[in-house]
């Protein structure tokens, strides 16, 4: 279980609380207007922003002081996921060893990586030789090398077409049960929150809300929802 | 661990830039045997401050039109001639001055022309010609600066002042003289900067009581008269006026990448009518002083391959030793710091500017007092050379690395994180893959400058560690300018072929 206990993120004017927990293998939808904070909430779980007061914890464990790299967690960010300048194969193998040592046992995990997201063969391949989708999927298949407990999404579809960012979702939604991942993901379309998430956390007004059941939260809006929808 | 490690080492080549800058100042100041500067000092100071405004001045001023030019014309060779602009900062300088020596020297073209048309002869001896070199080397330079100015006016602005009916003398008040206002003080500074170092130039062309830079006179005191005393107050003093300088300079100077950017196209308007006339003029008469004094020293270089000088052949291989060596080690402390810096050791950027303030001559004067008491100094020349090269080169290659290391930080630096890349994987397969190119191409220049370079080599030489620059010196002294011009041929064969091979393996590790 990921714990955010009595989270305060303060930087200049903007301030941000949290202060409730997502359980393994849960999805859950971040929305809200922009500049309410999602993708700082999200950075601050991944370790890249700090906290000002209060505790992130995976399993009752604080991770404060613990490397991003060294969290129990993958992200996708909104972009530059992958490095431009290493192939396909080389991208996905620095999930399994930042040092790119694999030996072939790996080397056959990264290529049925591949293969599970729709990119059977493309190893060899750069990512600037890629579309879009085709990129947004490599990086998802490094994540599920990574196997990590949860994974966090910073919008790594919001470039996409409606009908490629559903695809996308829906394999997100796939890979994750298969992992039993659980999976923050900041959005600022409803639709996806709808498509995708069991709970939703709306962020307004400085305040991360506690996780509400999606169809709960649509069928009756609070005020602020109300407002950011129109 | 590696991180640590990376740590350690950075300031490693902090301290060690530190003494050799700072530190020899320090030597040479505390070795000064009196504080008062003689006539002859005076004069050194009041020509290398006058020969650097002069040449700083003239440079600027000339590369106003030229930039202009080359910004708002589309001609076929444009993108040569921008190309020829970066040569003479690869110039070996002896090469340059020889080059010079053909074109304006008593016996050159431009003394016939004159001789003919019955005018007075023109001495590219003294101020004159120290100016006239100087200027050769660095207008291309302050060409390259101002054009980045140019091509920072977006094209919209030129389009809309059309549309208002501004003619070509309101839009250079209005768009152009604000952009020169901001570049050419910046500009003007790093050449009046260069030329105050200047040693090659003033120890060719220049000369004697009158005409001698303090570089110059620094070499004299030390390798002529021997009076360490005055050598190191001399030094001193040399050190005091580039930091002051150097000080000054960053207050108006923007840090900018060299080479970057240029030659894109940008649908600019361009005035026709004697506009256009004096534009070709301009580009015209520029490439012809750039490419004459190179062409001369080729066709010399040609001619004289039947009467090649013993020892080249050992020469080129002490110089490309020392070259590869120097700009190796270089490189190798550049991406030190920046790597540094970037992790959050700002100062360390202070430590990477230190070099621009010490001369070639001051660090050499410095360690010359350290060396002379244990050893004959001769003896360590070649390793003396590598070192002072290194650290001379290392702000050039400081400032190509800096941008490319900051965007790849912005743009990869949290996804190397949360992949927990570090260390030597990270450097491995973030950092030399994406710094391949600046990284290359600020090793090929700063071995280029290393090859063609004639500063502390001077000062240390004997009769044995004979570099190529300073075998050109000795025969170009001896007038022996046939042997001169193929020993010069060959370093400038080598220094641009090293630059290429270098920015060429940047570039083809960089293939993303």
């Amino acid at each position: 279980m990921l714990t955010l206990d009595g989270v305060e993120i303060e930087q200049g004017d903007f301030r941000l609380t949290a202060d409730w927990s997502v359980g393994a293998g849960e999805r859950v939808a971040i929305i809200g207007p922009s500049g309410a904070g999602k993708s700082t909430l999200l950075m601050a779980v991944a370790g890249f922003v700090a906290l000002t007061a209060g505790r992130v914890l995976w399993q009752g464990g604080d991770l404060a002081g613990v490397e991003p790299g060294q969290r129990p967690l993958s992200v996708l960010f909104q972009d530059q996921n992958l490095f431009p300048h290493l192939t396909l194969a080389q991208n996905l193998g620095l999930g399994i060893d930042p040092d790119l040592r694999l030996d072939t046992g790996q080397k056959a995990r990264v290529a049925a990586a591949l293969a599970r997201v729709g990119l059977e063969g493309m190893g060899a391949r750069r990512p600037g030789q890629l579309s879009g989708g085709q990129q947004g999927r490599a990086a998802l298949a490094r994540a599920l090398l990574r196997a990590r407990p949860v994974l966090l999404l910073d919008e790594p579809f919001a470039a996409l077409g409606p009908a490629l960012k559903a695809e996308m979702l829906d394999l997100v939604a796939e890979v994750a049960s298969e992992s039993g991942a659980a999976v923050l993901m900041v959005t600022h379309d409803p639709a996806d929150a709808r498509r995708f998430a069991v709970r939703v956390v709306l962020v307004a007004e400085g305040v991360a809300q506690a996780p509400v059941p999606t169809a709960e939260l649509f069928a009756n809006p609070p005020e602020a929802l109300r407002r950011y929808l129109g | 661990m590696a991180d640590r490690l990376g740590k350690i080492s950075a300031v490693l080549v902090a301290l060690i830039l530190a003494a050799l800058t700072l530190g020899s100042a320090a030597v040479t100041a505390s070795r000064a045997t009196s504080w008062s500067l003689t006539p002859a000092d005076w004069a050194a100071l009041r020509f290398t401050l006058v020969q650097a405004a002069l040449s700083a001045g003239i440079s600027a001023l000339l590369a106003v039109p030229v930039a202009r030019a080359l910004a708002r014309r589309r001609f076929r060779g444009r993108e040569a001639v921008i190309r020829l602009m970066a040569a003479p900062f690869l110039l070996p300088t002896v090469v340059a001055v020889l080059g010079l020596l053909a074109v304006f020297g008593r016996a050159g073209p431009v003394n016939q022309a004159l001789t003919w048309l019955n005018l007075p002869g023109f001495s590219i001896y003294g101020l004159h010609g120290v100016v006239l070199a100087h200027v050769f080397l660095n207008l291309p330079l302050t060409v390259r600066f101002v054009l980045q100015g140019w091509f920072a006016v977006p094209a919209e602005r030129f389009r809309l002042a059309q549309s208002l009916g501004m003619g070509p003398a309101a839009q250079f008040r209005h768009l152009e003289l604000p952009m020169l206002r901001s570049v050419l003080p910046g500009a003007a500074a790093v050449v009046f900067l260069l030329c105050l170092t200047s040693f090659a130039v003033a120890l060719t062309l220049g000369g004697g009581p009158k005409a001698s830079t303090l570089e110059l006179a620094i070499y004299q005191a030390l390798r002529f008269d021997f009076d360490l005393g005055r050598a190191a107050l001399l030094a001193a003093l040399q050190f005091a006026l580039c930091g002051a300088v150097v000080l000054a300079t960053l207050r108006v100077t923007q840090p900018t990448g060299f080479g970057a950017g240029l030659g894109r196209e940008v649908p600019v308007f361009a005035p026709g009518g004697w506009r256009l006339w004096a534009d070709g003029i301009a580009v015209l008469l520029t490439v012809g002083f750039l490419a004459a004094p190179l062409l001369a020293v080729a066709l010399a270089g040609l001619s004289g391959m039947g009467s090649l000088p013993s020892g080249l052949w050992a020469a080129a291989g002490r110089s490309l030793m020392v070259a590869v060596i120097s700009a190796l080690l270089s490189a190798m402390a550049a991406l030190v710091l920046v790597l540094a810096v970037l992790r959050g050791a700002r100062w360390l950027e202070a430590a990477a500017m230190l070099p621009l303030a010490a001369s070639g001559l001051v660090m050499g004067t410095g360690l010359f007092l350290i060396i002379h008491p244990l050893l004959p100094p001769e003896r360590l020349a070649l390793p003396v050379t590598v070192l002072v090269n290194a650290v001379l080169a290392l702000p050039f290659l400081y400032r190509a690395l800096l941008p490319e290391a900051l965007a790849m930080q912005a743009d990869y630096g949290r996804l190397a994180e949360s992949l927990n890349l570090r260390g030597f994987g990270r450097l491995r397969w973030l950092v030399l893959p994406r710094l391949a190119r600046p990284l290359g191409f600020g090793t090929g220049l700063a071995a280029a400058l290393s090859m063609g370079d004639l500063g502390v080599i001077a000062l240390f030489a004997g009769d044995r560690a004979v570099t190529l620059p300073l075998l050109i010196q000795r025969l170009t002294g001896a007038y022996r300018m046939e042997a001169a011009a193929s020993a010069s041929l060959l370093l400038l064969l080598l220094s641009f072929a090293l630059f290429w091979a270098f920015d060429r393996m940047g570039g083809r590790h960089a293939d993303a």
